[in-house]
């Protein structure tokens, strides 16, 4: 697959803040790419350089095999969706469409063409003539990614263009993004902060911390391997259980437990590894009732607090001294104080060094 | 039972008490004062109010007088320019300043400056500026530019131009300030978007940026026009209305015939014909901007 967009040895600093450093990323023709990372560690940064709305210190970006780097905004192919919609809010919905068309002095037919077939995609042919401040939120939005399409670019650059919409419309944007995606096939980079965006959405995530990208990868290998503890604990809601242990003789010791690692697909290539560490299991990967006598550990525990959701029921524990939680179908019937037998399959944990917090 | 509506008068009593002086003030001295005034235009009134009606005479006078037809064409002059210049120049400052430009602060206080100070001060220090003797004039034939002549002030021809770089000096920093201030209100990912787009700044401004700023813009021509309208000490302080009645301004005649000529009646003529055209510039507006407010978002 030949890439769309290539970043190369990427610095950006305000002043003496060096907010991303020697960044590299390659993202596909027609790829999917979500940044995704708590606020502030500047997703919004990076994707504003690849737009060229900020003047990089170092390194070079290339869109489509040219090296843009200096280029401006308008010439990069490109086409932006903003939190804010940033609509020209005197200006009516078709006006906004074609203002930046008009002004690249595009035959009149043409911007005709691309309004009707961005507004048919879109459904927002009933609201052209309406102006931003008479449509809602999610109208809103929709007219700022139209405002996008007519460029008719190969790039499509969203930052967290959800954020201002309540839960439901969210949701329901966030499906017709993703047919807009199968539809159209063009590369989209996306920001959001929110992981199950990231997780519906995204071909590939790349999880950032401090202005770097700390794993690069589908959803299921972020998923189910993450290479350090900040992946495993930031992706996933609940979040994973820790337990503070050492790996001794192909095993995961923590207090009085012995965890047998047998079929654990260690980094390493020896296939094994020694010493002080942290395993990592995620709520659902836990197991209750009948299939617990499949399982290669099991445990019991006594139930110190539920936390009904209606499709699942929380279950808070205590394992070895740690703070345990398990999740159990919506149905199951356990109150607290009750015994609750537990089974593990540690092919399905992940382990990491105590120190440095990388995946064993 | 409480289900029957309580009465609406007696609603937010406390604000509606706090609100009576205000609104007796109002009543008394505004309205009361106003309808006063157009009375006793149309009477003999000399050094004191009387009412001996003498119907429209006061008025065809005023019509007839030299000097108050010099003063509305010097008002329509300095209006205009002041209002076109004030508002392109107030603007284009901003813009420069709102490029995010080191020492923001200093330039900003340097221009908001005059401001601060008073009329009469403004027009003492802008009649030296201009002044043949000492000011301008003088430096640069000092440069060795001899015949070099700039004196609106004691040329009849152009002399209100002289009045209007002074008001210009005081009006621009306000007008730079308040536009600031709505330039900074602009979302910046609108600006980010016009950029993606490819809008020129110039035309971002023009067709985006400035229709956003309209309520700061509104704001701002009220106080431009009505420190336009009411225009008298500048005048007194820089010119005395001179050469020979080449700068007088309707304010300032007002002023004269009420409290030096002892002729209140004509006085108040010209203030009510003054009142008549603010009146007419007010109304229309006041009707197309709050008429049909309710589609206002
Ligand atoms: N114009 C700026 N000047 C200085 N620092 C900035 C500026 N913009 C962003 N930053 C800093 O850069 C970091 C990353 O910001 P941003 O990319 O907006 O984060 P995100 O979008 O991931 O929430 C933040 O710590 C922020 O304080
Ligand atoms: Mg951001």
């Amino acid at each position: 697959m030949k890439n769309s967009v290539e970043i190369k040895n990427l610095d950006l600093q305000f002043g003496a803040v060096k907010v991303l450093q020697n960044l590299n990323l390659e993202i596909g023709k027609g790829e999917f790419l979500v940044l995704l990372g708590s606020s502030g560690c500047g997703k919004s940064t990076l994707l504003n350089c690849i737009a060229g709305l900020l003047d990089v210190s170092g390194g070079q970006i290339h869109i489509n095999d040219r090296n843009v780097t200096w280029a401006e905004p308008s010439e990069r192919g490109i086409g932006m969706v903003f939190q804010s919609y940033a609509l020209y809010p005197q200006m009516t919905v078709e006006g906004n469409l074609s203002f930046g068309l008009k002004n690249a002095k595009l035959p009149k037919s043409e911007i005709e063409t691309r309004i009707k077939h961005a507004s048919e995609v879109l459904q927002i042919e009933p609201l052209l003539k309406r102006k931003p401040a008479a449509l809602s939120g999610g109208q809103r939005q929709r007219v700022a990614i139209g405002r996008a399409l007519v460029r008719d670019v190969d790039v499509f650059l969203f930052d967290e263009p959800l954020s201002n919409l309540d839960a439901k419309l969210r949701a329901d944007l966030r499906v017709e993004i993703k047919r807009l995606h199968h539809k159209l096939q063009n590369t989209m980079i996306y920001v959001t902060h929110d992981q199950i965006e990231a997780m519906t959405l995204a071909d590939r995530i790349a999880i950032m911390r401090g202005g770097q990208i700390m794993q690069l990868g589908s959803p299921d290998e972020i998923y189910g391997r993450p290479v350090n503890k900040y992946v495993a604990d930031f992706i996933g809601s609940p979040s994973m259980n820790f337990l503070d242990g050492q790996v001794k003789n192909g095993a995961f010791q923590v207090g009085d437990l012995t965890i047998p690692l047998d079929g654990y697909d260690f980094a390493d290539s020896s296939g094994s590894a020694e010493g002080p560490a942290t395993i990592g299991i995620r709520p659902e990967h836990v197991v209750t009732g009948e299939l617990v006598e499949n399982t290669p550990f099991q445990i019991e525990v006594e139930i110190n607090l539920i936390e009904p959701t209606g499709s699942d029921t929380l279950v808070d524990c205590e394992v070895a001294g740690h703070h345990f939680r398990v999740r159990m179908d919506g149905q199951s019937k356990v109150s607290v104080g009750e015994k609750l037998r537990l089974g593990l399959a540690p092919s399905k944990a992940s382990l990491f060094d105590a120190k440095t917090e990388l995946r064993l | 039972m409480a289900s029957t509506r309580p009465n609406q008068l007696f609603r937010n009593k406390s604000a509606k008490i706090a609100a009576i002086p205000m609104i007796v003030t109002a009543l008394f001295v505004f309205v009361g004062g106003t309808i006063w005034t157009v009375v006793y235009s149309f009477t003999k009134s000399g050094l004191l109010p009387r009412l001996k009606w003498v119907g429209l005479d006061q008025y065809e006078r005023l019509w007839a007088t030299r000097k108050w037809l010099v003063s509305i064409e010097n008002l329509a002059i300095y209006g205009l320019c002041m209002l076109v210049l004030v508002f392109v120049i107030g603007f284009i400052l901003a813009a420069l300043i709102d490029q995010k430009i080191r020492f923001e602060d200093t330039i900003r206080t340097v221009i908001l400056y005059p401001y601060a100070l008073s009329f009469v001060v403004t027009g003492l220090v802008w009649q030296w500026i201009l002044n043949p003797d000492f000011g301008v004039q003088n430096v640069v034939r000092g440069w060795g530019w001899e015949s070099f002549t700039f004196d609106p002030l004691y040329n009849a021809d152009i002399a209100i131009y002289g009045v209007l770089i002074a008001g210009l000096w005081q009006g621009s920093g306000l007008v730079m300030v308040l536009m600031l201030a709505g330039l900074r209100g602009i979302d910046q990912d609108v600006w980010k978007a016009s950029r993606v787009d490819g809008i020129p700044a110039w035309k971002a401004y023009i067709f985006i940026i400035i229709p956003m700023m309209r309520p700061v813009f509104v704001t701002t021509l009220v106080i431009v026009v009505t420190g336009i309208v009411k225009i008298y000490d500048l005048i007194v302080a820089q010119t005395g209305g001179g050469p020979g009645i080449a700068t007088e301004v309707p304010a300032k005649y007002v002023y004269d015939m009420m409290f030096q000529a002892n002729n209140l009646g004509q006085g108040f003529a010209a203030s009510t014909m003054m009142l008549v055209t603010v009146a007419l510039i007010v109304i229309p507006w006041a009707i197309l901007e709050f008429g049909g407010s309710k589609r206002h978002d």
